[in-house]
């Protein structure tokens, strides 16, 4: 399972080796520390955890910095030791995967995990759009704009019929909250990997505005 | 920042566009991909708009065609498909974007010669 945790820089245009113009969306993926291991034996399924953006150490809680084995040991409690030492990150995300044997607490996880040619998923959370009407959030057409029509051009209709069943049924799309949820952006192609500056270019959009926290997977469905 | 970070996929310059500005009487030679040949393609006519920084800036050209049938043409200055731009004119112009030129004809549409 390869997997990266990033964030969404923009999206911008470049061309493949034909002269073609791509779409792509740029994601600022890694570096990122394994921060956990987990195994069948100790937690019941195996993977792994990656941390990523680095933050001042202040901003973590005790129990955060305690994790990633920042605080100093006590007489209560060991100091979590790593292979190799850990910036204070603020993103754990969790990877499941049944190779789990190479992986020391600390490595270094880079884009270059990711080729181009590699397809991929993106998780991220959608810009929120509040409480949203029917037209924004289910397509609905509207009503029609003339013939002495008022107050009823982005209404959403009839909600029901009559006596019969007398009830509005269940899941009609209605006007409600909008965006603020977790999306999955599939099959995306890798365009470029830069592992220098930590920069990926997927073709297509992601979920979120920019600066938004996503997650980078190989893409399930291939 | 993520305008810096963004400066890392700028695609290189394409030499063979030179500086362009509106109203520049210009051949555009672009390559043309047909089936498994490629053949050059030139489009003749007037800058009449350039838009867009980085990999997006585009630049329209507008020529009469036969039967006097306008026609714009948005090429992408940095697409590695340009072969070749020719500015064989400037013209004295007073603003950025020529779109008045779309509702004149004949010899209503010429634009004055400036030497530079």
């Amino acid at each position: 399972m390869k997997g990266i945790l990033g964030k969404k820089v923009g999206m911008t245009q470049l061309y493949d080796d034909k002269g073609n113009v791509v779409p792509v969306t740029v994601i600022e993926a890694g570096p990122c520390y394994v921060t956990q291991i987990r195994t069948i034996e100790h937690d019941g399924y195996s993977g792994i955890q990656l941390g990523f953006d680095e933050v001042k150490a202040k901003r973590l809680t005790k129990p955060e910095a305690g994790h990633l084995g920042l605080l100093k040991a006590t007489e209560k409690k060991k100091r979590r030791q790593f292979a190799t030492k850990v910036p204070p990150l603020r993103r754990l995300r969790e990877f499941r995967t049944s190779q789990v044997d190479g992986y020391a607490l600390g490595d270094m996880v880079r884009v270059d995990v990711f080729q181009p040619g590699d397809h991929v998923d993106v998780i991220g959370k959608t810009k929120g759009r509040g409480f949203a009407g029917v037209i924004k959030r289910h397509h609905f057409g509207g009503g029609p704009a003339t013939h002495g029509q008022s107050d009823r051009q982005r209404a959403p209709g009839s909600v029901g019929s009559t006596t019969t069943p007398g009830r509005t049924l269940k899941g009609l799309r209605m006007a409600g909250r909008m965006g603020n949820a977790r999306v999955t952006s599939q099959n995306l192609e890798v365009v470029r990997v830069d592992v220098e500056n930590n920069l990926l270019a997927v073709k297509g959009s992601v979920p979120g505005p920019k600066g938004a926290f996503v997650v980078v997977k190989e893409a399930r469905k291939q | 920042m993520s305008q810096q970070l963004m400066q890392h996929f700028e695609a290189p310059a394409n030499d063979n566009v030179p500086e362009l500005r509106p109203g520049d009487q210009v051949k555009v030679h672009i390559k043309i991909v047909e089936g498994d040949r490629e053949r050059v393609q030139v489009f003749p006519g007037t800058v009449i708009r350039q838009r867009g920084g980085g990999n997006d800036a585009t630049f329209t050209v507008r020529r009469i065609a036969s039967h006097g049938i306008g026609v714009e043409r948005t090429f992408l200055r940095k697409s590695p498909r340009l072969e070749k731009v020719e500015v064989t004119r400037h013209s004295h112009i007073r603003r950025a974007r020529l779109f008045f030129l779309r509702g004149r004809t004949g010899k209503r549409a010429r634009l004055a010669e400036k030497r530079r």
